[in-house]
C-alpha cells in the first residue's frame, strides 16, 4: 500500500524509531544542547562529552516522529570519536544529501545515513532530518538557546 | 442522508478531481482551509472580466457596478446571519483581524488595568494572543476556563470565573482542535445577566451549522470566508450596531472618513468607520457567491449530512486497535482528532499523503489544548459537506496500514 514511501521510510528508520539508541540522560555531560521545533512537537535533548576537540560520547532524549527520532539515533552512532571538525564535515554533507544540493549521494563519505536520503523527496520532512544535526552543531559551537529547524 | 445532493456537490468542486500522487484526493483538512465551487471561482473571474473597478469612488458605470456587487454581498452576509443591519457587517481578512481588531479599538476603550477577559482553554491562538497583548498594555488580566478529558467546557467553572472584573467574554463557537461546540447559548445568558460583552469567534462554526446572530444575542461575531468555501483573506467581523457605534476607529485611511483637514477628521458612518483603504473587492464578491451557493443547500441540511458523516468516522476510528480519539465532546462538529501509539502525527500525515489523503498534523495553532492532553500533536481529520463515507472508509484503511507498517 506504501510503495511509494519505502525509499523515505525504510527498515532502518523503523528500527532506530522502535529502539533509539544511545536514548538516555548522559550525567556529566561536557555539552547539553535542545534541540525543539514547535509546531510539529519533535523535541530532544542532545548529550556529549568531550575530550579536547574528540566527541568522547553521545546520547539523547526526547520525543518526535520516526523521521526525527532515526536520524538524532543514528547521528549519536557516528559522531562517536569523531573530531569537531570530522562531524562538522558529516553535518554538511548530510545536509546537502537531505536538502537534495548533492545529487549523487557519497556513500563513502555517509555511510549508514544514507538511508535518511529519501527525504529530499518530502521537503515538509526534511526539517525533521535536520534537527539533530542542526542541534549537533550548536553544541559544538557551545551555543546554548534552543534550535529549532522550523 | 439520500435527499443530500452530494454529487451535484462534488462535481462543482475542481480540485476534488485532482489526482494527489497518483492517487484521487481525499481532502480532509476542511478545518484549515476549505475548497472552493465553480461558482465562487466563475464569480471572481466575472468580476475582474466585467465588473472590476474601486468601490465607493467614481462615478463611472464599473465604479457603480463594482459598488453595487461588493454591497450587495454585505447584503448576503446581513441576511445569512440575520444581523439587523449592514451596518453590523465590516468586511476585514479574516476571523484573526476581526478578533484583533476588537482587541485594539473596544479593548483599548472599555478594559482597563486590573479588569478580566474570560476566555476558555481550547482557544485557537487567533483568540488568546490579541488577549495577552491587550493585557500587556493594559494592565488588564486573562482568565481561562478550564475544559475536561472529552474536550468540553466545564460551565460551571466557566460561571465561578464570571465577576464584575470582567469586561468581556471571548470564547469559541466550535473548537477547530477538539470539534466541540460550546454551549453559547447558556454562556451568552451567562454573560447578558452581568452586561458583559461576548464574542464569539465562529471561524470553525461557521460553515457547519445555521448561524443567527440575534436570536444568539450575542454582541460580537467574527469569521473567515475561506473556511466558508470562500475565498481567503476575506472575513467578516459583525459586531451590535451601538457597540459599534461607540468605538473608536481601527485603522486610518481613505474610505473610513467623512471629511478630512489637516485640523481634524470626522470619520465615515459604519459599517465603512472600520472599512480603511480600498477593500478585497473581489473577494468579497467570491464570498457573497459561496453563501448564495449554501443557502441554496440550506445550512440545516449541511449540517444533518456532516453529523452522518462524523458518526460514521467516529464509530469506524473507534474500532482501530492503537488509536485515541483526541475531544469526544457531546455536542461536536465534523472533527476527528486522534493520535496512534508510537506514531507521530507526522508519520501519520505522509503516509496518508501518499495515499492521497490529505490531513492536518500539528498542534492546530491551539497549543495549550495539545498541552491539556499530553500530546505534542495530533492528526485531524476534518470534513466538509462534499466528504462522503467512502473517503472516510479510504482514511480508515489507510490508518489501519500504517499501523501495521509501522509494526
Amino acid at each position: 500500500m506504501f510503495d511509494d514511501l519505502r525509499d523515505l521510510y525504510q527498515e532502518v528508520i523503523f528500527d532506530h524509531n522502535r529502539n533509539p539508541r544511545n536514548f538516555y540522560v548522559m550525567e556529566g555531560a561536557d555539552r547539553k544542547v535542545e534541540g525543539f521545533n514547535p509546531l510539529c512537537g519533535d523535541r530532544l535533548t542532545l548529550f556529549l562529552k568531550m575530550d579536547g576537540d574528540k566527541i568522547t560520547d553521545a546520547s539523547f532524549q526526547g520525543s518526535g516522529c520516526a523521521i526525527s527520532t532515526a536520524s538524532v539515533s543514528l547521528m549519536t552512532e557516528v559522531v562517536k570519536g569523531k573530531t569537531e571538525a570530522e562531524a562538522e564535515a558529516l553535518f554538511k554533507q548530510f545536509h546537502d544529501m537531505t536538502t537534495g544540493k548533492e545529487e549523487e549521494v557519497n556513500l563513502e563519505a555517509i555511510g549508514k545515513l544514507a538511508v535518511l536520503a529519501g527525504v529530499r523527496e518530502y521537503p515538509a520532512r526534511v526539517k525533521c532530518a535536520t534537527l539533530a544535526w542542526h542541534t549537533l552543531d550548536a553544541a559544538l559551537k557551545n551555543e546554548q538557546e534552543s534550535i529549532s529547524t522550523e | 442522508m439520500t435527499t443530500f445532493p452530494i454529487e451535484k456537490i462534488r462535481a462543482d468542486f475542481p480540485i476534488l478531481q485532482e489526482k494527489i500522487r497518483n492517487k484521487p484526493l481525499v481532502y480532509l483538512d476542511n478545518a484549515a482551509s476549505c475548497q472552493k465551487p465553480q461558482q465562487v471561482i466563475d464569480s471572481i473571474v466575472h468580476c475582474y472580466s466585467h465588473e472590476y473597478a474601486n468601490v465607493h469612488r467614481g462615478v463611472h458605470t464599473l465604479s457603480v457596478r463594482a459598488t453595487d456587487r461588493y454591497e450587495g454581498a454585505r447584503e448576503k452576509v446581513k441576511d445569512f446571519i440575520n444581523a439587523q443591519s449592514t451596518k453590523e457587517i465590516i468586511f476585514v481578512r479574516g476571523a484573526t483581524e476581526a478578533i484583533n481588531l476588537i482587541a485594539q479599538t473596544f479593548g483599548k476603550a472599555n478594559i482597563k488595568a486590573g479588569d478580566e477577559i474570560l476566555i476558555t482553554a481550547m482557544e485557537h491562538h487567533s483568540n488568546i494572543v490579541p488577549w495577552q497583548m491587550l493585557c500587556a498594555e493594559t494592565g488588564a488580566v486573562l482568565k481561562v476556563a478550564p475544559i475536561n478529558l472529552q474536550g468540553e467546557l466545564i460551565y460551571p467553572e466557566f460561571e465561578k470565573l464570571i465577576s464584575d472584573k470582567t469586561k468581556l467574554v471571548s470564547v469559541v463557537h466550535m473548537s477547530n482542535a477538539l470539534g466541540t461546540i460550546n454551549p453559547v447559548e447558556k454562556i451568552i445568558a451567562a454573560a447578558k445577566a452581568r452586561n458583559i460583552p461576548v464574542l464569539l469567534d465562529g471561524a470553525q462554526a461557521i460553515p457547519h451549522m445555521a448561524v443567527d446572530v440575534q436570536a444568539l444575542d450575542c454582541d460580537f461575531y467574527v469569521f473567515s470566508g475561506h473556511k466558508l468555501y470562500a475565498p481567503s483573506g476575506i472575513g467578516v467581523l459583525y459586531g451590535k450596531q451601538a457597540l459599534l457605534e461607540a468605538m473608536p476607529p481601527y485603522q486610518g485611511g481613505g474610505d473610513m472618513i467623512r471629511k478630512v483637514t489637516f485640523e481634524e477628521t470626522e470619520y465615515n458612518t459604519l459599517p465603512y468607520k472600520f472599512e480603511a483603504g480600498t477593500p478585497n473587492i473581489a473577494d468579497v464578491v467570491g464570498l457573497g457567491a459561496a453563501i448564495d451557493y449554501l443557502v441554496e443547500i440550506g445550512m440545516d441540511n449541511v449540517a444533518a449530512y456532516e453529523a452522518e458523516l462524523l458518526d460514521y468516522a467516529t464509530a469506524k476510528a473507534k474500532q482501530v486497535k492503537g488509536l485515541r480519539l483526541i475531544g469526544e465532546a457531546k455536542e461536536k462538529g465534523a472533527i476527528l482528532s486522534f493520535v496512534l501509539d508510537k506514531i507521530h502525527p507526522h508519520d501519520i500525515g505522509t503516509m496518508l499523503d501518499s495515499l492521497g489523503i490529505a490531513v492536518r498534523a500539528g498542534h492546530h495553532c491551539a497549543m495549550p489544548v495539545m498541552d491539556f492532553f499530553e500530546v505534542p500533536a495530533t492528526a485531524r481529520a476534518s470534513f466538509a459537506m462534499y466528504n462522503t463515507k467512502e473517503e472516510i472508509d479510504v482514511l480508515i484503511d489507510g490508518i489501519e496500514s500504517l499501523i501495521e507498517m509501522f509494526g
